[in-house]
């Protein structure tokens, strides 16, 4: 096309949260030139941009801060160490010219533009599953959130949202979504999940929904939203009704999975990210993947180390074009709904209660094996690759097995 | 008050009667519509299955298979410079057993009578070539290479903007609840007790078609709404089809259709139920279980993918099979009742019926000479064509790719949008896989800085 630039020899990272930036940092810390996060909105940072409360930071940058504190000095640190940051442009597309180079296809401000990538990362993250996506039944009335487009209209533009909110979902995020609403001075009328019980620290439900006497119902799932124009009540699969002016459906995370599969890579069953390796290669030489676009969802602060772990695996491509020729998905059972790696281990979630000991084998070989203990569904599980007895080199025959000995 | 004697009042701003307003607005007239609703093709006419039909399937002879055949061209020739986007796919009739196999030939014989010779009947094996990703069990099949989808929201905007550039007044939020017919003049009362005066009135008023007609002193047809129920699934399902799938048809609908949008998405639907209540828009859980449930059958690769949006819409159905079209001289009144989802195809020749009709009933309408007439250019908003990101600007909605200066320009003009919704119509914004996830605060204060009013306003809190 008429009017591209082109640009040299370069590192492109796909999305400027906290995976993207942290990759792109570590880049530029390792001596990579050219180093750029194309990010779609028109600030970096991620969500985190959007969520006014602690829990930020801690395993990255080794102290507690807010989300809003946390983005900005991650872009911060990225203009630092040289990372060129094109935001409010957005990837539309990869060509792949050679086995060596990529073409990045951006829609930019002012027109097409295209950049040529010795290496991709891919880092878009993730989004909640909004109430379409869930299948409620119902008419379509104003009212319905999820927690990310809650906590946009909450903290970025200062907006009240409702006065009585049912929030869907009791694990972390929920109780984060319980937080805003009572920011946004809406009372919360209960918390609702079809599981037997929440799935987020004691703590933190004392300090979100307990302080505030939010009941958690539980087994019961959201039948039916009531209302025309607005949202009027909720009716439960037990056939409770709720009288309430707002829904919010949090969690169910989905990763922003688009551009990796229109480049054709495999995914992560259950997951529905892209399938990595240890070493976040993906199926196609030159792309790797990071962050919650490949595990949905963790937290920030292991993306950002996703981030920080990637770059030496860009620089490894860089230096010796060696790219692995299979990447195997990591077999599991229920109620094991999916694993995958990440970049300190393997990470897996349960869709269920279940009391056990997790057990990784290979052919039969037991790799790891937990203690008996219980696992929590939506909540993160992580084999750390030191414990393993084998690391994730690839295997001749066999392919890593995740399930639950009961 | 509105104290104009207008010369027709069109009741209605669905699909029709926008058709219809659009058609007089390029006569002599001084024209109104008037409209329920806060926004025109926001009733039955937004929850459409979206396809410019051939009109093979309609009853041979009947004022609907007439009418959607010459829609059909009429729409086709209009859309282009309108703005409406339209994929030529096509379609493929399905067979899943013998039974549906042996009724094609009979179909393809129906479609013949009623002049469409293009349809073509196919073995199995053909049918597979053509569909790859069909589940299995299929026995036959037929080729209806004409049959289009369309942007059913962009087909009312226009033809409602049209009308306003050329001087028709459009009047949102009146539900008419009175009428009198004097000698010269008859007087529509709207629910909040205004009155508006005109000489003849075009009843296009659709699920509520049967009671502006008795009001009128008329009977014939009683409006038992049809509810279909649709989902709407992910872009990244687009590549399981090529063109509308479509099952053989059973007397009480066409049954349940498996089509690409123009937008890129996959449309499964709709179900057919007869209800009561005329405000039933609601989704329900049987539905989208049978929906799902027929979805897994004809394209089972379907259900692996994230659903983006499901709704149901209300068809005007009535205890007839067609169109009731009818006039009265005395009563200077026209009406189009009982128009279903074939209405979209069929607006334009309905509105050219409509006119036809009033002149009969002694409506003088001069044609406008044609440099004092104003089109509408419309920015197409189908996938298969140029967007305008594509030639830069910033764009606030990421899973749609919409930009600012869309939002802008749809919540500004003469027919802006009012709420999230309407937007939506206008400009897909919010309209894609995360439904505002990331977008709903931008997209949400860049409308209100467009139109003035308060974020809040624009999201319906209260």
């Amino acid at each position: 096309m008429a009017g591209h630039a082109v640009s040299g020899d370069r590192v492109v990272v796909v999305g400027g949260g906290p995976a993207g930036l942290s990759a792109a940092i570590e880049l530029r810390i390792r001596g990579v030139r050219h180093v750029t996060v194309v990010e779609r909105e028109q600030q970096a940072g991620g969500v985190p941009r959007y969520t006014a409360h602690f829990g930020y930071g801690w395993r990255d940058l080794r102290r507690l801060t807010t989300g809003p504190r946390y983005a900005a000095a991650l872009v911060e640190h990225a203009l630092h160490h040289g990372v060129e940051l094109r935001t409010g442009s957005t990837v539309t597309g990869f060509g792949f010219p050679s086995a060596d180079a990529t073409t990045v296809e951006l829609a930019t401000e002012s027109g097409p533009e295209e950049l040529r990538a010795a290496a991709v990362v891919l880092a878009t993250g993730v989004r909640e599953r909004p109430r379409s996506a869930r299948l409620v039944p119902g008419d379509r009335p104003a009212g319905v959130y999820t927690t990310g487009s809650l906590q946009q209209l909450v903290v970025l533009h200062h907006q009240r949202v409702g006065t009585r909110a049912v929030v869907v979902g009791a694990e972390h995020v929920s109780f984060s979504a319980v937080l805003t609403l009572a920011h946004a001075g809406c009372s919360v009328a209960a918390m609702v999940t079809p599981l037997p019980q929440h799935q987020t620290y004691r703590a933190l439900a004392l300090a979100t929904a307990g302080r505030r006497r939010v009941p958690v119902r539980t087994e019961v799932d959201v039948a039916e939203i009531v209302g025309h124009r607005r949202v009027e009540a909720v009716v439960l699969t037990d056939g409770t009704r709720i009288d309430c002016d707002t829904v919010v459906f949090t969690g169910g995370w989905v990763p922003e999975y688009e551009l990796a599969r229109r480049a054709g890579l495999a995914m992560t069953p259950g997951a529905k990210g892209p399938m990595v390796d240890a070493a976040l290669h993906t199926g196609q030489r030159g792309l790797f993947a990071i962050g919650n676009l490949v595990h949905p969802a963790e937290t920030a602060d292991v993306c950002a180390l996703d981030g920080r772990d990637v770059a030496r695996s860009v620089l490894d491509w860089l230096t010796l074009h060696q790219w692995p020729d299979a990447i195997e998905p990591i077999e599991v059972e229920a109620p094991v709904a999916w694993a995958t790696y990440h970049s300190r281990g393997i990470t897996l979630r349960v869709d269920e209660f279940v009391h056990g000991r997790l057990r990784l084998t290979h052919g039969g070989e037991v790799q790891w094996i937990s203690t008996p203990q219980t696992w929590v569904p939506n909540r993160s599980i992580t084999i750390r690759s030191g414990e393993m007895r084998t690391t994730s080199r690839p295997f001749a025959d066999h392919r890593l097995r995740l399930d639950v000995l009961r | 008050m509105i104290d104009e004697p207008f010369d027709v009042v069109v009741v209605g701003g669905g699909v029709v009667g926008c058709a219809v307003a659009r058609l007089l607005s390029r006569r002599e007239l001084q024209i109104a519509l008037l409209e329920a609703k806060a926004d025109v093709g926001a009733g039955t006419s937004k929850a459409n299955t979206a396809i410019l039909h051939t009109g093979f399937d309609a009853v041979p002879g009947s004022a609907e298979a007439r009418l959607v055949a010459r829609g059909y061209e009429l729409l086709h020739a209009y859309a282009p410079s309108a703005g409406i986007s339209v994929e030529a796919t096509g379609a493929v009739l399905v067979a899943w057993d013998d039974e549906q196999a042996a009724n094609l030939p009979t179909i393809a014989a129906k479609a013949a009578a009623n002049g469409y010779t293009a349809a073509r009947l196919l073995d199995a094996t053909e049918v597979r070539e053509l569909e790859p990703h069909l589940g299995a069990g299929v026995t036959g099949g037929m080729l209806v290479p004409g049959e289009h989808l369309i942007d059913p929201w962009a087909t009312s905007l226009a033809f409602a903007e049209e009308a306003v550039a050329n001087g028709c007044v459009v009047l949102a939020n009146r539900h008419v609840t009175e009428c009198e017919v004097g000698a010269e003049l008859t007087v529509l009362r709207t629910g909040d007790g205004e009155e508006v005066r005109t000489r003849f009135v075009v009843n296009a008023a659709g699920l509520y078609g049967d009671e502006l007609h008795r009001r009128f002193g008329f009977d014939g047809f009683t409006v038992r709404p049809r509810r279909g129920e649709l989902i709407v699934f992910d872009k990244l399902a687009r590549p399981l089809l090529g063109r509308t799938i479509l099952p053989v048809p059973t007397a009480l609908t066409k049954g349940v259709l498996v089509a690409p949008t123009v937008f890129g998405n996959v449309m499964l639907g709709p179900t057919a139920d007869d209800i009561d209540d005329r405000t039933a828009t609601g989704s329900t859980r049987a539905g989208i279980d049978a929906l799902l449930q027929k979805g897994r059958r004809i394209l089972p690769a379907l259900l692996d993918e994230e659903v983006t949006a499901v709704y149901a819409g209300l068809r005007a159905a009535t205890e007839h099979s067609d169109y009731q079209l009818t006039a009265s001289a005395a009563a200077r009144y026209v009406c189009l009742g009982g128009i279903r989802s074939t209405g979209l195809t069929a607006s334009m020749a309905l509105a050219e019926e409509a006119l036809m009709l009033l002149e009969q009933s002694g409506l003088v309408a001069p044609p406008t000479p044609d440099d004092r007439l104003v089109g509408v250019h419309r920015t197409p908003l189908g996938e298969a064509g140029e967007r305008p990101y594509q030639r830069g600007g910033r764009i606030v909605c990421h899973c749609e790719r919409v930009t600012g200066d869309e939002i802008a320009a749809a919540c500004s003009g003469a027919l802006p949008a009012h709420d999230i919704d309407g937007l939506r119509r206008r400009t897909r914004a919010v309209a894609g896989r995360c439904q505002g996830f990331h977008c709903i605060g931008e997209v949400c204060a860049l409308a209100a800085a467009t139109d003035g009013r308060t974020m809040a306003e624009w999201l319906g809190t209260p």
